[in-house]
């Protein structure tokens, strides 16, 4: 059998190589070269301005402004779904503990993991526009409901105070049922018996996930933490479709930044490139950062 | 290997493929461009062929699907057929003109004929500055396909020339004609006993009025609040005469803090002030706004004449939608009430690189025959910058009170063309400063500042463009 292994790994591996490298890493080297030029994107000549278009960039207060909403996303985003799709993954697999024995999720389990799931079976674009209604400030489902309650009605993507906001709920809103499933997927794989010791020890359920799960299931949360931080430093689609970095960029991101530079109101492709190699540049720094911050002793099972 | 490495590398791939940068640019500079010139199409010019079409040269027209639909052009196809019977035409529609073409205009074959219109339209100040797009002078002079004596420039509406002509070279035929005014449903106001006002004060008189009856009197598109810089230009020029157009467009210091838009600002600041605008307009975007108007929510609404069209599925039964000029501010008005702003829209061009850039200019010699024209107007009840192509046509309500306004406002009618110069200034930064002024964060002065500022920094930024017009 050993003499056929080498055409078969060479069959599989030669086309997504060669994709990956036509399609994936011959754009980024372009993007390179185009950042070092003043190319205007609709003739083929360009003229090479060395790192002028890196310079004007550190001078671009609109950049500062979307690189900032970016932060913003970057240090809540991944906290607030890790955290909820902890807390969820933990309710639906050990949650429930009243009067019955062994290590069992609330009532209902399989329907809530389904619920959970919906928004990732979505398109972004499909959320963004679902959420664009909800939160029509007239018929909105959510003003509707507050002005049931009596409550005041805001005009939430129309006001740059909550504009910003309104669009990173909905981006922890698509993103936490994946890692419901996600960690839950991992949870399974922790031994019972682990859970049942604690639970003859008499550990509450805070302890349990504290002291227990989380350090079990490390290596699944840094991962999540690393696609997260990604997903933060782009968030242009919902952005984009919801509120186009409006009022006022009150809720730009640098995403949108690079695209209204090349697609949008003017075509700097020159320009929009230099973004775009910082963006590169800020996502793998980011990618790494995590990384390093996260590591831990691995625990083995047995 | 487990599981979990499986996981970490999986991160580690998704590191190298996640961020969209590079994706940018899918497309390198360096390849064609140039040699491709040896393979256009020339004919012999004549009488008969005034712009030296070669008759079996095949023809690329590239359509914006958007609000006209593309049936239109099929129809101004099958025209040049009938003209040039052996030349084929490859027609296609798209709605993304920029992520479509910007490949082939960078590889030096563009298509012959590109209508350069909605949210993907490639920003005008780009393409003439890189000098990719024809003049199309040779058309303004040769003669009208279907009005004998004329030629195709005397055939056309006032303005329609200037408003594609970037430093005195005419290159973009904007088709269409459209007016910017105040829009009301005539039934409601009949229905209420309101009157349309002709001065701003007794506007705001009405608006009192209004408001007093349980309805809003105004509503706009806060996503696109730039649809509101309209009325309040167009009151400033009423106001101070055309020469703040010409100083808006010709970024002039200042331009944007004139006595006359200083006059405009706090005119229409009054709105804001005296909470004249329906509740949640700032968070409602041009179609959400359009519809709480139709539904009667409001009694105003700024928008060009498209409108009636791109409402036509939700507009009631007899609402007969009428647009007016903005009030005047007062009797030292230097333009009278009817003056409105009517300008050409809908962008043509022929790419310098086209194949067949003769039949690319005859082509629009054929969208500009009276023939063609009216069939354009049958087809998508919108006029075209061809004078007196509605004759013998039924209108729809709302584009007869269009055509009656442009008729009103005559030789008094305006335009500014600052949006077509630097399509950043006005979707951006004239956009963002609306947003504020009219949801009330800021008062006008402030609101002029900003737009100063974002006019100074176009002004300021020596990798655009500069174009002037004379007054």
């Amino acid at each position: 059998m050993r003499h056929g292994k080498y055409p078969l790994i060479v069959t599989f591996l030669v086309p997504p190589l060669l994709l990956y490298l036509v399609f994936v890493v011959s754009p980024y080297l372009q993007a390179f070269q185009i950042s070092t030029t003043d190319w205007l994107g609709y003739s083929a000549e360009a003229d090479p301005v060395g790192l002028a278009n890196f310079e004007a960039l550190l001078h671009d207060g609109r950049v500062w402004n979307a690189l900032k909403n970016n932060a913003w996303l970057l240090a809540v985003v991944p906290v607030l779904t890790i955290g909820l799709g902890l807390f969820f993954a933990t309710m639906l697999n050990m949650g429930g503990r009243k009067g019955r024995a062994g290590v069992t999720g609330v009532r209902g389990t399989a329907v809530y993991r389904m619920v959970y799931f919906f928004p990732q079976v979505l398109s972004v674009v499909i959320i963004a526009l679902l959420w664009k209604e909800v939160y029509h400030p007239n018929s909105g489902l959510l003003n509707g409901t507050l002005r049931a309650v009596g409550l005041p009605a805001p005009t939430w993507l129309g006001d740059p105070r909550t504009a910003f906001w309104c669009v990173l709920a909905v981006m922890v809103w698509a993103n936490v049922g994946f890692y419901v499933v996600l960690f839950g997927a991992a949870m399974s794989a922790i031994p019972r018996d682990i859970y049942e010791a604690v639970l003859l020890d008499g550990a509450s359920r805070w302890t349990t996930l504290r002291r227990v799960t989380i350090p079990l299931l490390w290596d699944t949360v840094q991962v999540a933490w690393i696609y997260l931080a990604i997903a933060a430093l782009d968030g242009f689609i919902l952005i984009q479709q919801m509120t186009n970095g409006g009022p006022n960029f009150s809720s730009d991101v640098i995403g949108l930044r690079m695209y209204e530079t090349a697609f949008g109101s003017e075509s700097k492709f020159g320009y929009a490139s230099a973004i775009g190699v910082v963006l590169f540049f800020l996502t793998l720094s980011v990618a790494v950062l995590a990384l390093r911050a996260a590591r831990r002793d691995r625990i083995e099972y047995s | 290997m487990n599981r979990r490495d499986i996981l970490r590398r999986t991160a580690a791939a998704g590191l190298l493929a996640t961020p969209a940068a590079g994706l940018l640019a899918g497309c390198a500079t360096g390849g064609g461009g140039g040699d491709s010139d040896a393979e256009t199409y020339k004919g012999t010019k004549s009488d008969q062929n005034p712009l030296g079409v070669k008759e079996d040269a095949p023809l690329e027209v590239v359509i914006f699907n958007g609000g006209f639909g593309e049936e239109y052009a099929k129809s101004h196809e099958a025209m040049y057929k009938e003209k040039y019977p052996k030349a084929e035409i490859k027609h296609s529609a798209t709605q993304e003109i920029n992520k479509t073409l910007q490949p082939r205009f960078v590889d030096g074959t563009p298509p012959d004929v590109v209508n350069n219109s909605g949210a993907g339209q490639i920003d005008f100040n780009g393409l003439v500055s890189q000098n990719a797009i024809a003049d199309l002078g040779d058309v303004l002079n040769a003669p009208s396909l279907d009005i004998p004596g004329k030629t195709v420039k005397d055939t056309l509406l006032p303005g329609a020339v200037e408003v594609g002509s970037y430093d005195g070279r005419f290159l973009v035929l904007n088709y269409t004609y459209t007016a910017y005014g105040i829009w009301h449903s005539t039934k409601l106001f009949g229905d209420r006993g309101w009157q349309y006002a002709k001065t701003w004060d007794e506007h705001i008189a009405l608006c009192r009025q209004i408001k007093a009856a349980g309805i809003a009197p105004w509503t706009y598109a806060g996503k696109h609040p730039r649809y509101m810089s309209w009325p309040l230009i167009a009151t400033a020029i009423k106001f101070g005469g055309p020469s703040v157009a010409t100083a808006i467009d010709n970024l002039e210091p200042n331009a944007w803090k004139s006595d006359a838009m200083k006059a405009a600002a706090d005119a229409w600041h009054q709105i804001v002030k005296d909470k004249y605008i329906l509740d949640g307009s700032p968070g409602l975007d041009h179609v959400q706004s359009q519809t709480a108007w139709c539904q009667g929510k409001a009694a105003f609404i700024s928008c060009g004449s498209w409108l009636e069209s791109e409402q036509k599925k939700v507009t009631p039964e007899g609402f007969n939608m009428t647009v007016q000029p903005t009030p005047s501010l007062g009797s030292s008005d230097k333009l009278p009430y009817e003056a409105i702003r009517g300008t050409a829209g809908e962008p043509f061009m022929v790419p310098a690189k086209a194949k067949n850039l003769p039949g690319g200019l005859e082509y629009f010699r054929v969208m500009l025959s009276k023939k063609g024209a009216q069939d354009f107007t049958r087809k998508v009840a919108s006029l075209t910058i061809v004078a007196g192509s509605t004759e013998g046509i039924e209108l729809p309500f709302g584009l007869d009170t269009v055509v009656k306004a442009l008729d009103a406002s005559g030789s008094n009618g305006f335009n500014w063309v600052y949006n077509n110069y630097y399509r950043k200034l006005e979707r951006e930064l004239v956009d963002a400063a609306c947003g504020e002024f009219f949801s009330g964060r800021i008062g006008p002065a402030e609101f002029l500042d900003q737009c100063q500022r974002g006019a100074d920094s176009i002004a300021q930024d020596s990798s655009i463009k500069k174009y002037k017009r004379a007054a």
